[in-house]
């Protein structure tokens, strides 16, 4: 509702500068007119950059470092975060950790995408058996709390990366399913896709090329903001232990290990990995609201 | 209204048939053997048999099944692998504490939720609309656990001004009545105990309330402002009404159905977010015994909370449906 009444009142000089161009290229622009949008655009790039070029340009290897000497060092010039209990340097492992959190959060949700999707584009196409068999798989993973069902999971199956990444994924699938089965069942009765299948076309092919290319607009919305609660969850799960295994650079991890340094004082510990959770969280979050306004199909109309 | 009530009741039952079957799977989700893995390589032969007899990992699946869903629907949980406890006791026991940082929490996302909202939508892209809207969105994005720690360092560690762990300080007794430590002091007139428990709980409520706070400010916010624009609104301001009154008793008492229905939502979060809430603050309730469950691989345990969540989740989710439907005469349900 709010994304609706905030984007009626930035419509009518969006209409203006999007007319002509292509849907995408409307969107991008009016995804770029808001200030909050672009904040966010710009602190999950800057993420995924860190994620993608620190191992790069600077080799790390976690099972060396150690330096006993430099044990809990408040932040100086050399090690402008401080160091941790092993005397490491919590600037580079943040940095470093950047590509496990981020990447665990983008996995998961690239897997509770594809198939999250794919289970909901054929319940709403197929409907009956299909759909009630899906639909009801969905609301009893949704009668859990995500958090709690990721977390009693992963205490089963065992802690680490990989089952971390399906618990994650599974906990996020419901929304994709129901999302993409609303936008079949609305699309279904829409003329060119009834037109599609007057012409004779598969309901493979209408499925493929009518349907699903016309609803993805809000699986986009869905995904990014899935991508800061995944980070939120794979942190959860770290913090509990129950993720990253030490000594693997990870947020959450980092959390769990300064919890029992916090009383001495050493703020530096616990401050800048937690810093790193809430800003990349906030970015996907600050963008996939810019995303909805800037992509609600409303708009293009006029 | 009563037959929608009786309706909207039956679907829980497969609901709740499904998550009965889905925790009752996460034992056969532990890899290899569970019987081996809950007692550890050094076991012997003859106590993992016996551990597995008693799990009734000897029969077969569907057997097992009804057992489960059997002794679960009389109340039987099983017991704690590592003390031979039974879970459902000992999980009631600990229940209060985690039902009285909830609701101090969720107090705590109202009061300051929803006004925040309604000044937001009200002065809509002013100042104080713009901070609110940023400040909700950050504290969607905040990791609680992380919120936890820091406000235990800054008034606990720096400040030394609120305690930072457990629910009473260590020189306070309390008789247990009904394990709700306010409740309890109040009840047996012992101000210092209440004063006690009162500062042990603010700050992990303040950080479980966080998420609930922002959402519910959010969505006041966004409900406000679609009734404002209502005809009905406009009506009651060309009566010349003070704004006021449109405000709170027009607008406000209709936009806070949805708001209602976030509330009930929020539940289930509060209730996993305990997890981590109680692991930082030491605070004695469920989350806290499933962290502890966890690490001493008590499968029976972490099973047994999590069935009571969810079924909790599902009960709190029917009665707002409910409630909604009576609260609102506008809707039907057909």
């Amino acid at each position: 509702m709010t994304a609706m009444l905030e984007a009626a009142a930035a419509r009518g000089s969006a209409r203006e500068t999007g007319r002509g161009r292509s849907p995408a290229a409307a969107a991008w622009r009016r995804l770029v007119a808001s200030p909050a949008a672009r904040a966010g655009l710009v602190i999950a790039v800057a993420f995924a950059l860190i994620a993608l070029v620190a191992p790069l340009v600077h080799d790390y290897d976690a099972r060396t470092d150690a330096n006993l000497t430099l044990r809990l060092k408040p932040p100086t010039a050399g090690h402008p975060f401080g160091t941790d209990s092993l005397g490491r340097d919590i600037l580079v492992r943040v940095l470093h950790a950047t590509r496990v959190s981020l990447g665990l959060a983008v996995s998961a949700v690239a897997v509770a995408t594809v198939v999250g999707s794919a289970l909901g584009f054929l319940a709403g196409y197929f409907r009956r058996q299909v759909d009630l068999v899906v639909m009801f798989c969905m609301d009893i993973v949704l009668a859990f709390p995500a958090t709690l069902l990721a977390i009693a999971i992963v205490a089963m199956i065992g802690p680490g990366l990989r089952n971390s990444l399906f618990a994650i994924s599974l906990v996020s699938i419901p929304a994709y399913a129901r999302l993409s089965r609303g936008a079949v069942l609305a699309l279904r009765e829409q003329e060119f896709v009834l037109a599609a299948e007057g012409l004779g076309c598969s309901g493979r092919r209408v499925l493929l090329s009518h349907i699903v290319p016309n609803s993805l607009p809000p699986l986009i919305v869905q995904t990014t903001l899935s991508i800061a609660f995944a980070i939120l969850e794979a942190a959860a799960l770290g913090f509990l232990g129950l993720g990253a295994q030490p000594p693997t650079p990870e947020w959450g991890a980092m959390l769990a290990d300064s919890y029992k340094y916090f009383t001495s004082g050493a703020w530096w510990v616990f401050c800048f990995p937690g810093v790193a959770i809430m800003l990349s969280v906030l970015g996907f979050n600050l963008l996939g609201d810019g995303l909805r306004d800037a992509l609600d199909p409303r708009l293009g109309r006029g | 209204m009563r037959r929608y009530a009786i309706r909207r009741g039956l679907t829980i039952v497969p609901v709740l048939l499904g998550v009965s079957v889905l925790v009752f799977s996460f034992i056969h989700l532990i890899p290899g053997d569970p019987a081996l893995t809950m007692l550890g390589e050094r076991a012997t032969p003859e106590k993992v048999a016996e551990v597995r007899v008693r799990l009734g990992l000897d029969r077969p699946i569907w057997q097992q099944y009804l057992l489960y869903i059997g002794k679960a629907l009389q109340g039987d949980l099983g017991v704690s692998i590592i003390r031979g406890d039974p879970v459902a006791s000992d999980l009631l026991r600990r229940f209060p504490a985690t039902v009285e940082l909830a609701a101090a929490a969720i107090v705590v996302a109202i009061a300051f939720g929803i006004p925040i909202g309604v000044a937001s939508a009200v002065w809509r892209n002013s100042l104080l609309d713009s901070l609110a809207r940023l400040g909700a969105l950050t504290g969607v994005s905040m990791p609680i656990f992380w919120l936890g720690l820091v406000l235990a360092w800054f008034f606990g560690v720096q400040l030394r001004i609120l305690p930072t762990g457990f629910r009473l300080g260590s020189g306070t007794a309390l008789v247990p009545w009904t394990n709700f430590a306010l409740l309890d002091a109040a009840l047996q007139g012992d101000w210092p105990a209440f004063v006690d428990a009162l500062r042990h709980l603010i700050l992990p409520a303040l950080a479980l309330a966080t998420i609930p706070l922002a959402i519910i400010a959010r969505m006041t916010r966004a409900s406000m402002l679609e009734v404002l624009s209502r005809e009905y609104v406009r009506t009651a301001e060309a009566k010349g009404l003070s704004r006021r009154a449109v405000i709170l008793r027009h607008a406000l008492r209709n936009a806070l159905l949805p708001v209602l229905t976030v509330i009930g939502l929020q539940v289930g979060h509060l209730l996993a977010g305990a997890i981590l809430t109680e692991t930082i603050f030491s605070w004695p309730g469920i989350g806290l015994w499933v962290y502890e469950s966890i690490e001493s691989r008590d499968y029976a345990i972490v099973q047994g909370v999590t069935l009571f969540i969810a079924v909790i989740v599902v009960g709190v989710n029917l009665l707002t449906d409910v409630l909604y439907a009576a609260v609102d005469p506008r809707i039907k349900y057909e």
